[in-house]
């Protein structure tokens, strides 16, 4: 069920919990789990795409046209890590970087 | 109405599944359970019925698949006893609270350890709180009736539960008995179309089952279910006395015999019914103006009823076949004297633990018991909360 949804008293409530809209994940975001922020190096991706197939909140966005990596949808990324670890060694384009000091304006 | 017949309990129960016709069964052996779901799967194969039978590989399997069947939109069956019940634990809660309305039988059986395949109540007594209809049945007959009310019960779209309906293992499940059966099409016609409101597979409305829920709609979806077994009072009852016109046979939350002027009484659930009527006509021939309350359902608990049902008694003891340990008294015990409390009623209510690991009761038994009942009643107090009957002190 999503936080989102408005409180409803129980008998308004959908029974056992039932989800009745499609689609409706979009609106619990993920992202204020986050610890670590992924930042990828533009210079270092190769556009393998495997970081896109990996993510498990899809929050690896292409660009438009569908073809190359753009950025990273901060609303769901949860810092998980899977990006920068199944990233090519060779190419090694997604440090993790914790977040708490970046806001502080360290790295 | 019906022909008259001879089978076992598990026979008669698998009967009212074939009169029936499930979509679905579930199907896992256990002793004493294990030839009702065999007698079904030998209707399976004959072609008696459309049932698709899904053999699985644990109970916890066999629960998880009737639950997905029966959202999905199946009317599905299974059945267990004992370990096998216990090891369905965790989806017996999720069947109940994701309101899948499975019927089930549970034929009962003695947890272990000691390992005891005979009958006590303890296993369907531990999951009273799962969230299931519990319908507790005395002989042959009643496991047929009952089987075949349950599905308008745990269907009804005030309800939607489980509902698990209990045979005594051994005593009824493979005793042979005369009961008297309805034809398949009158069960047909009663039972009606497997129709709940949300179906899984329902393809031009589809939803979201079983979603995780926090703190948020957690307790907002228990209070449903609260409410919802408060609805199933209501319909057991409406459907007791429905299936009474089809079968001559109308049921209650509760049978009474000889209580209406009695002033002691015993009450018990189960096949020891049966004995403890004949009790009561022992006592009577001593001069004991005795009776007896055989409780029918006990999910939901009918305890204002039961309350009206033995306020003119002086004393009343609550057979249990089940013990709660570190507690005094069993469950039934326990429900009965809270339901009592604050309902300004003074009968002496005290508790007998009996026939645990399928441990014999007698006529005679009972009748001594309700002789120290009746002496709780001379003496105004109940000497002895909790008693033993058949234990060797
Ligand atoms: S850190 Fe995890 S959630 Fe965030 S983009 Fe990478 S894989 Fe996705
Ligand atoms: S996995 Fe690495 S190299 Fe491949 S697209 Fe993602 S960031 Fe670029």
């Amino acid at each position: 069920m999503n936080d989102e949804d408005r409180l409803l008293p129980w008998h308004e409530q959908s029974t056992a919990g039932l989800i009745p809209e499609a689609g409706n994940a979009r609106k619990y975001e993920t992202g204020g789990w986050r610890t670590y922020l992924p930042i990828r190096d533009g210079e270092k991706c190769v556009q393998c795409l495997r970081c896109y197939f990996v993510c498990p909140d899809s929050s690896v966005l292409m660009s438009d046209e569908g073809k190359v990596l753009v950025e990273f949808d901060l609303r769901y990324c949860k810092g998980c890590g899977i990006c920068a670890s199944e990233c090519p060694p060779k190419a090694q384009a997604i440090k993790m970087l914790y977040e708490a000091d970046l806001e502080k304006g360290g790295e | 109405m019906g022909e008259r017949t001879i089978l076992t309990g598990n026979d008669a129960a698998a009967l009212a599944f074939m009169h029936v016709n499930p979509d679905v069964a579930a199907v896992f052996p256990i002793t004493p359970q294990t030839e009702l779901m065999h007698q079904f799967t030998q209707y399976v194969a004959d072609g008696e019925v459309d049932t698709e039978l899904i053999p699985v590989e644990s109970e916890h399997s066999a629960m998880s698949a009737a639950l997905a069947s029966a959202l999905s939109g199946a009317r599905t069956i299974t059945a267990s006893s004992s370990a096998g019940l216990a090891l369905m634990w965790e989806m017996l809660y999720v069947t109940a609270s994701s309101r899948a309305p499975v019927v089930m039988v549970d034929v009962n059986r003695a947890l272990s350890a000691p390992i005891n395949i005979h009958c006590d109540h303890s296993d369907s007594m531990g999951a009273r709180d799962a969230g299931w209809i519990q319908i507790f049945s005395e002989n042959t007959q009643e496991s047929y009736d009952n089987a075949i009310q349950a599905f308008r019960i745990a269907e009804h779209s005030d309800v939607q539960l489980p509902v698990m309906v209990t045979l005594d293992g051994f005593i009824l499940s493979h005793t042979m008995e005369v009961l008297e059966i309805l034809d398949r099409e009158t069960v047909q016609k009663f039972v009606g179309e497997y129709n709940i409101t949300t179906k899984l597979l329902d393809f031009d409305n589809p939803v979201t089952m079983g979603p995780l829920a926090l703190t948020p709609h957690y307790f907002e979806c228990k209070r449903q279910q609260i409410e919802a077994m408060e609805n199933a009072r209501k319909v057991i009852l409406d459907i007791g006395k429905e299936y009474g016109r089809i079968s001559g046979r109308s049921y209650g939350y509760f049978e009474e015999y000889k209580l209406d002027d009695a002033e002691v009484g015993v009450m018990v659930l189960g096949s020891t019914a049966g004995t403890a009527k004949v009790a009561v006509d022992l006592a009577r021939d001593k001069g004991i103006k005795a009776g007896l309350l055989k409780l029918r359902v006990f999910r939901p608990f009918p305890g204002n009823e039961i309350v009206e049902a033995i306020k003119h008694l002086k004393a009343l003891a609550v057979m249990d076949r089940s013990a709660s340990f570190g507690l005094t008294g069993g469950p039934v015990f326990n429900e009965v004297r809270s339901a009592s409390y604050g309902a300004g009623i003074d009968t002496l209510i005290s508790s007998v633990i009996y026939g645990l690991g399928g441990r014999d009761t007698y006529p005679e038994q009972i009748a001594d018991l309700l002789d120290k009942v009746r002496a709780d009643a001379d003496a105004g107090k109940v000497r002895d909360v909790q008693r033993f009957v058949g234990l060797r002190e």
